[in-house]
């Protein structure tokens, strides 16, 4: 067996899905006790990527080395079985056991012959890991009675209890706060210097300082490169994440503005977001942008009548405002490109025509009574319009690219009499010709008088297209940025840092 | 870019035509035909047939709004229950001195108000699932027809209420008159409407439909408070012909209802299946019940029979499914 100085070696790892390349011939090297980060916009492939390295997804091209063997892992348990273990962001615990349970589901501690579990042991090791990490809670507590960071230390014991010897860790500062992310960066160093290869996933700029010593960039599925942390500055790998020429790609139109459509006043829902306040114009294309969880989507969904806000006030066209439901907020004109298509924009298992036409059947619709052949007809011309790429209207929509896929749902929105757009990430998980394409859109609507509400956390599409841009964190508003002032930097401290001084009120 | 074109009528071909569900159902249905011509001389009767479907076409009344309940991706258990609840309280009203016309109005709003309840219970607590919401007022409607009557019979009902479950109209059983007018309705409210639009959409993937602006709430509830409407319905033409009502009538209805709207195709994760399908299969129980009945199979075989036939309903989708996909092992 050839002895290599990497624990984990990938090459030219390429991952096709229907329509999409989610990996196209990347790269990766990993040594022993050394922190990894793993960097690049949502959608680059960072997620697909950890797939393949846990065993989840089998890649249709490329080489993966572990201490320089070659392997193929069939199933996750193969992974398992080599040392390989994942934390991620969203704890994927059993909140009804124990931490002991939940550290050794899947791998028990048994006596021999009679095959009965012994908990005593299996206690008394659950409790060493835990005090090895420096964990104050006992390992028969429930799961479910821990906070966020207590239960990813659970992940991580649980890591250890299968010696494991590369830990992938999937953006899990995310919902810490900085005094529960400082003690993870302790444990993470503690777990490096015992040798552990680590591979750290984040869009948190000081994660990768404080921690890692090598960083590398994917963009667009593409591998872009990795660098030593210290001999890579901040400017230069901003760009490696985003790359291409922002100008060219964004075909913004100024539009003129009109009417005032929208106004919030501190607009609050308890538990997620608070004191918002922002207007929208005829014309605008005003972003909304900031970290995942922000509050973002949340803000979008009180808008088109999903929840209800408890404190503030929404103005619609100069009259107060107090939506019901989704077909309350569409009947005064406003509309919703939900963020997941797939959940909540498409009916998959139907053709391009009953989804396109589902928002607005009753205008087809005589006493109830569908008229198909108009349905059909004005879907026909609706697809056309928004250039979905499709043989005919009957053609379900699960055959069609998340480009087309997310066409179909624009155009169910156009049908609809609408003036105020709300657009939550339009372009994700959609290949970079349908961007272009999707973005034109957006212009070519502000420019005929919607107003639109831009919702991303691609910082390349904000900045190319808005108009205004605010930044939310934990659930407020940070900033208000113009399109002069409108820079990475900007958007990035205002999302990120504790730089305004706030910090989590918990 | 170029301009595309994308053609907005479908193209027919004679394997999509026969490649449908139904078909199987009217095989089946040739089958319990020839199986019972064979058994019985009596059962190619067409005096008989006829008759026949005045004994089993009550509880098809239910089967019209449970395809709608099921095609949601919901189920209602309650609908024996109900049929028994309403029955009794007409009979109770109208021994009590109530006329036997208003008796009967109260017990269609009877039925549809215990839908309405199941419906609104369904959409108020969205983590009960239909089958629980269901499954506890199926016990509470019968618990309160036992407690109106007491394990007793009433009856004595006018004679022109007999009408609705023996009487013939041009030669043709009324009950069948009714269900085939039902039919009508429910099935061009399903396929031809908005609303039954809504009813595929919300099957399929309710978020989506929310986020289309269909008030999934509101559509289950009427839906719901329909099937309890035609419970009552039914209920109306079993006491017609029982000429009597006991508060343990229709018991099993609502499992016997399911079957025939599975067996019709109509598929329980919701969002697949047609009316035709649920009717087929109404009446090839109903007859297949009818032609062994002829020949004195007892109705615990038939049970077993029928178990068979939903088995064997449910594992043909999935059995299709994988040859279709060409034995891929995983």
């Amino acid at each position: 067996m050839a002895k290599t100085e990497y624990v984990l070696e990938l090459n030219g790892i390429t991952k096709v899905f229907p329509g999409v390349k989610a990996l196209n011939d990347v790269y990766f090297k990993l040594r022993p006790g050394e922190i990894h980060a793993l960097m690049g916009e949502n959608g680059a492939g960072k997620s697909t990527f950890i797939k393949v390295i846990t065993g989840v997804y089998s890649p249709d091209g490329g080489e993966m080395y572990l201490d320089g063997e070659k392997v193929e892992f069939r199933h996750p348990t193969d992974a398992q079985k080599r040392g390989i273990a994942a934390i991620y962001q969203h704890v994927t615990c059993y909140p009804d056991l124990s931490v002991t349970e939940n550290i050794f589901m899947g791998h028990e501690k048994v006596q021999r012959g009679t095959g009965r579990i012994s908990w005593k042991e299996m206690h008394e090791e659950a409790g060493r890991l835990l005090k090895e990490l420096g964990a104050a809670f006992s390992p028969k507590t429930v799961m479910g009675a821990l906070s966020v960071a207590e239960q990813q230390i659970v992940e991580i014991a649980k890591a250890l209890s299968v010696d494991a010897k590369i830990i992938i860790m999937d953006e899990p500062t995310a919902a810490l706060t900085k005094n529960e992310s400082e003690e993870l960066y302790r444990i993470t160093e503690r777990l490096r210097d015992k040798g552990a290869a680590i591979i750290f996933i984040s869009h948190r700029f000081e994660d990768m300082y404080r921690l890692a010593s090598k960083v590398t960039v994917f963009r667009d599925a593409k591998y872009i490169g990795t660098w030593n942390v210290d001999e890579i500055s901040n400017h230069d790998l901003i760009i490696a994440m985003v790359g291409r020429e922002i100008s060219q790609l964004f075909p913004k139109k100024d539009a003129l503005l009109g009417d005032e459509l929208l106004r919030l006043d501190s607009l609050g829902r308890t538990g997620y977001f608070a004191d918002v306040s922002f207007t929208l114009r005829r014309g605008e294309i005003l972003g909304l942008t900031g970290l995942v969880g922000a509050g973002r989507t949340e803000v979008c969904q009180t808008l088109f009548g999903i929840e209800k806000p408890d404190k503030g006030r929404i103005h619609y066209k100069g009259k107060p405002l107090q939506l019901r439901n989704p077909r309350d907020a569409m009947r005064h004109g406003i509309g919703y490109l939900p963020e997941d298509r797939q959940k909540q924009g498409l009916v998959l298992q139907w053709g391009i025509g009953r989804n396109v036409s589902l928002p607005t059947l009753e205008k087809f619709a005589v006493q109830g009574a569908i008229n198909s052949r108009k349905e059909l007809e004005t879907a026909k011309s609706l697809a056309e319009k928004v250039n979905v790429k499709a043989k005919s209207v009957f053609d379900l929509v699960s055959s069609l690219s998340g480009g087309n896929q997310q066409k179909v749902v624009f155009a169910k929105l156009l049908n609809a009499e609408l003036d105020v757009l709300i657009l939550d990430e339009p372009t994700k998980g959609v290949d970079v010709g349908a961007k272009s394409a999707i973005y034109e859109m957006i212009s070519d609507l502000a420019c005929s008088g919607y107003g639109v509400i831009f919702v991303s956390s691609e910082m390349p599409e904000i900045i190319g297209m808005c108009d205004r841009v605010a930044v939310m964190r934990e659930g407020r508003i940070t900033a208000m940025l113009d399109r002069e002032g409108l820079t990475q930097e900007a958007i990035l401290s205002a999302s990120m840092d504790g730089a305004t001084g706030e910090e989590a009120s918990a | 870019m170029e301009p595309r074109v994308i053609a907005s009528k479908k193209e027919f071909t004679l394997k999509g035509l026969f490649l449908q569900w139904e078909w199987l159902l009217v095989l089946l249905m040739m089958a319990v035909f020839i199986l019972n011509m064979n058994l019985s001389e009596y059962f190619l009767d067409y005096n008989n047939l006829r008759d026949a479907t005045m004994g089993f076409l009550d509880k098809a009344f239910i089967v019209l709004p449970m395809v709608f309940i099921i095609l949601m991706g919901d189920i209602d258990i309650s609908v024996g229950s109900i049929v028994a609840l309403s029955s009794v309280i007409m009979a109770d009203l109208y021994n009590h001195g109530v006329p036997m016309e208003l008796a009967v109005v109260i017990c269609l709003a009877v039925g549809a108000l215990c839908g309405w309840i199941n419906g609104m219970l369904i959409v108020r607590f969205k983590e009960l699932s239909s089958v629980i919401v269901t499954l506890a007022t199926m016990i509470i409607y019968r618990g309160i027809a036992y407690i109106l009557l007491e394990d007793q019979a009433s009856g004595n009902f006018p004679s022109w209420f007999k009408f609705l479950g023996w009487d013939y109209v041009g030669g043709i059983p009324f009950i069948l008159i009714a269900f085939a007018l039902a039919v009508a309705i429910f099935a061009y409210l399903l396929h031809k409407t908005t609303f039954g639009r809504k009813v595929y959409a919300i099957g399929n993937n309710p978020t989506a439909a929310l986020y289309s602006g269909v008030r999934v709430d509101r559509i289950k509830v009427i839906v719901f408070t329909l099937a309890g409407l035609m419970a009552a319905v039914t209920a109306l033409f079993l006491t017609s012909r029982m000429g009597s009502t006991r508060p343990n009538i229709a018991t099993g209805y609502e499992l016997e209802v399911i079957a025939m709207v599975v067996l019709g195709g109509v598929s329980t994760a919701g969002g697949k299946g047609r009316m035709i399908g649920a009717i087929l299969a109404v009446f090839l129980i109903g007859f297949l019940r009818y032609g062994l009945g002829l020949v004195n199979v007892s109705a615990q075989s038939l049970l077993i029979i029928l178990g068979l036939l939903l088995i064997v309903a449910v594992a043909i989708p999935q059995l299709k499914m994988r040859v279709g996909a060409g034995r891929k092992t995983t």
